[in-house]
């Protein structure tokens, strides 16, 4: 055989076995349980070991300057958390953060957050036990995603688990507006079996993906995302940075439309299904025995044009006051921990939107909670 | 070049391969090479200089091919006539694809008789220099002379900014917004050392017969467009001129180099790139530890890009059965600073080497200057030199100096340890004497990764203790 036709056949060779080497391991990729997936990649991350933890989930819209991106896996973006790396200790009382982007502190250093302003009271409770803030907060406003989140963090043995929220993240058309939701179907199929929620478990909001989806290839984009986060904890561990801030941002809206429809509802007209309300019963019951404190959060009261209309750029004024009132009754008949801190924060400490706080407005919250939450501390049964 | 454009170009190449043959292989690498400048040339803000930067190095290629070549050429005039139609036709058909839904250029081409013009102007003026300025000395360093000057405008800031604004003010564009990084023209640096080489060769009277679609292919061949290497018009042309063979081991090898190169490119140089040493984490990096981490990982990421790039150039290249020349030969590993330069960035510094130090040091050593003089002048400017092809900044100068007299020193104490210091153990000589070298390119880097001196001095104080 001459060198032509042996290097021919070698050629042929190579090209048939790496095809069956490809189309075999996106097939065994494809068809793995998906449990295997999350115990690998909850043991195997650089943060907690290699680079400290990161004090919120990974979430960034600006990955070059932020060090940080948004991805789908729960697995992943909980590993990378410090609460993931955090062993409990018997003189800690772990309290963990959830909802919006106004607990996971956008436009706000990680040392002004939420439940950095409350680590910094150094709450302590009547058994001795020391306060621990986590944030587990994620930007998009949906209950749904709470409850994921919420759902998760059990794993992480919290003593008191704090749920701020705000209307908007009531209405069913937002429950599985986000991606993290939409992208998690396993995950929330659980949720949406069962009937608190009343969400059709079949919308075509939520991602069901095919064969070749779930292959190397068609998985590729999420592949690549989890292995960036783990480059970008490098990235983290040298700069402390998890967020672009820029100098300047356009302020929360004054100036608002007269309009005083909220999600097709016009005055006078609230009916209590229009609302996941099952989603913060869903929540109670997942946290089981742990108290939840649900917090009505704070948020920015236009003085500017139609602000007799609407409080601001979310809420007419109508449906915002009907929605309190529906809270503190839904609370009570449910015997939740509830408190309304919807006027917690001085107007002036609103940032771009009407629930971003500044570093000062954060502060404000914290110290408003701090007494909620050491009663629960003091009383957690 | 992105991983899609690289997978296009490796399928064309082995579609095409088995349908070449020594005649029609010449054109198709010139009409694909034409083709693949504008397709790989990025948008720029002022309108349609994306079109305009690709048909100006094709510009550059026809004139100083005119000044170049010899008046009397083995086949005549009548192949260069059909080479210059085919080129006026192709650049035409990118232009008429204006009427298309889709462009290879990243914005709508310009209007047709605009092209036409520029395109009969340019033609003119080539056939003016071939007949009455080609081989003429004083020409050719006019030639010379004005290549530099492009590059110099285009890689000063001040100047590149004015003239985007003159460019800006033709096209009727706001002037205030001009900006440096405005004329992003891809692949001229490389095009610019191709043409020096052909005109000082036509100087020195070594440049061999080169007919237009040869020299033309030779300039922009499109694997070594974007990040060289830098080859040597003769030795391209005879590859060209051989006939063409792909076979299964020549695919292999093509193959084999592609797959290294994507790996080193797009899989590890892409990778680290996430937590190299930039001007946006200088200062938001206060440890340091860290920031040699941030360092350590910049170096080692443009190793792996500049060095997957060529592979993948070679990959395609051996395709089409071109072998350009080596660039890398584990540089890191290197025991000496002069080794490294002799397998770092090969065909630029044999470039230097043979059209700038070697004439230098010759002119010095005619002049009467002492040796260690001329190794330090001769090093100190063609580092100087290297440093500022990559632009006229500060630190791009100290980067470059900082080398030039890395490789004085070497010099210097190499020829001192020859007769004086005797090496008993040389693996271990050669381990320390990468680590040192090693070191020094990496903080040699720190002028190069960072465009201010005040970061890169900044970022120095961290390495060396000033972090927490």
């Amino acid at each position: 055989m001459n060198s032509t036709k042996q290097d021919r056949s070698f050629l042929f060779q190579v090209v048939l076995r790496a095809t069956f080497l490809f189309i075999a391991l996106n097939a065994i990729f494809a068809v793995t349980p998906h449990e295997l997936g999350s115990l690998f990649l909850r043991n195997v991350s650089i943060y907690n070991t290699l680079v400290p933890g990161r004090e919120r989930l990974p979430f960034g819209e600006n990955p070059a300057e932020a060090y940080n991106l948004s991805l789908n896996n729960l697995d992943a973006m909980f590993a990378s958390h410090v609460i993931a790396g955090t062993p409990k200790v018997d003189d800690e009382f772990r309290v963990v953060l959830i909802g919006d982007s106004s607990v996971w502190g956008f436009l706000l250093e990680n040392e002004d957050t939420l439940s950095a302003q409350l680590n910094k009271q150094g709450l302590v409770n009547d058994a001795g036990q020391q306060l621990r803030f986590y944030n587990l907060g994620y930007p998009t406003i949906s209950l749904t995603k709470d409850v994921l989140l919420l759902k998760r963090a059990r794993h992480y043995q919290p003593d008191l688990v704090v749920w701020l929220t705000t209307l908007e993240a009531f209405p069913y058309e937002k429950q599985l507006f986000t991606p993290l939701v939409q992208n998690n179907l396993d995950k929330v199929l659980q949720l949406l079996r069962s009937d608190t929620l009343k969400i059709d478990p079949n919308d075509p909001a939520i991602i069901q993906p095919s064969f070749l989806e779930r292959t190397i290839v068609g998985q590729r984009r999420p592949l690549a995302d989890v292995v960036r986060l783990q480059l970008y904890g490098f990235m983290w561990a040298a700069t402390g940075v998890d967020q672009y801030i820029p100098d300047s941002y356009t302020p929360r809206a004054e100036y608002l439309e007269a309009d005083e429809s909220y999600y097709g509802l016009l005055p006078g007209d609230l009916p209590e299904e229009t609302f996941a309300f099952g989603a913060l019963e869903l929540g109670n019951g997942y946290a089981g025995e742990v108290p939840v404190l649900v917090v009505n959060e704070p948020m920015f009261i236009s003085q500017g044009e139609n602000s007799d209309i609407r409080y601001n750029f979310f809420y007419p004024r109508w449906v915002y006051d009907a929605y309190r009132q529906l809270m503190a009754e839904i609370s009570a008949t449910n015997q939740w921990n509830y408190v309304d801190a919807w006027q917690a924060v001085d107007n002036t400490e609103y940032t771009n939107s009407a629930i971003h706080l500044t570093p000062r407005g954060s502060q404000q919250l914290a110290s408003f909670l701090a007494e909620h939450i050491l009663d629960i501390a003091n009383n957690p049964d | 070049m992105t991983l899609n454009q690289l997978l296009v170009f490796t399928t064309l190449a082995l579609i095409a391969a088995p349908f070449f043959n020594s005649r029609w292989r010449g054109w198709t690498l010139m009409i694909g090479s034409v083709a693949a400048i504008y397709w790989l040339q990025p948008s720029t803000p002022i309108r349609n200089l994306d079109f305009w930067l690709p048909t100006a190095t094709l510009g550059l290629t026809v004139l100083v091919w005119s000044l170049t070549r010899e008046k009397e050429q083995e086949n005549g005039p009548r192949a260069d006539l059909i080479a210059g139609i085919v080129l006026l036709v192709t650049v035409l058909a990118i232009a008429a694809m204006r009427f298309l839904p889709f462009q290879i250029t990243p914005s709508r081409p310009p209007q047709l008789y605009q092209v036409l013009i520029a395109l009969v102007v340019l033609a003119a003026i080539g056939l003016i220099l071939w007949r009455t300025a080609s081989g003429k000395a004083l020409s050719l360093n006019i030639g010379v002379a004005s290549i530099l000057l492009l590059f110099i405008v285009l890689k000063s800031h001040p100047l590149a900014e004015n003239a985007s604004a003159a460019i800006r003010g033709l096209t009727g564009q706001s002037t205030d917004l001009a900006n440096a990084f405005d004329i992003r023209w891809l692949g001229f640096s490389y095009v610019a050392f191709r043409l020096l080489h052909t005109l000082r060769d036509r100087l020195s009277g070594r440049l061999p017969n080169v007919s237009l679609r040869d020299f033309t292919t030779y300039v922009i061949f499109f694997p070594a467009f974007t990040a060289g290497p830098i080859d040597r018009v003769e030795r391209f042309i005879g590859d060209l001129e051989n006939d063409f063979r792909l076979d299964a081991s020549q695919t292999i090898l093509g193959l084999k180099r592609i797959a290294i190169g994507v790996l080193m490119k797009f899989v590890v140089a892409d990778s680290l790139a996430l937590f190299a040493l930039d001007p946006n984490n200088v200062f938001q990096t206060e440890s340091t530890t860290w920031m040699w981490v941030l360092l350590y990982s910049y170096s080692l990421r443009i190793f792996f890009d500049f060095a997957g790039y060529t592979h993948i150039a070679i990959g395609i290249a051996n395709l089409l059965s071109i072998q350009l020349p080596e660039n890398f030969d584990r540089p890191y590993l290197k025991a000496n600073l002069t080794a490294f330069w002799n397998s770092w960035h090969m065909t630029l510094a044999q470039w230097f080497r043979a059209y700038y130090f070697n004439p230098l040091t010759r002119w010095l050593r005619g002049r009467g200057w002492s040796i260690t003089a001329i190794i330090l002048i001769g090093q100190l400017t063609t580092m100087a030199l290297i440093g500022l092809w990559h632009g006229v900044t500060w630190n791009f100068l100290i980067w470059g100096l900082w080398h030039g007299l890395g490789l004085f020193l070497h010099n210097r104490w190499a020829d001192f340890a020859k007769s004086r210091i005797t090496i008993s153990n040389q693996a271990i000589a050669n381990i320390g004497g990468a680590l040192l070298t090693f070191h020094f390119v990496v903080l040699g880097w720190l002028w190069f990764a960072l465009p201010e001196l005040e970061q890169s001095l900044y970022a120095l104080g961290i390495l060396f203790g000033g972090g927490v």
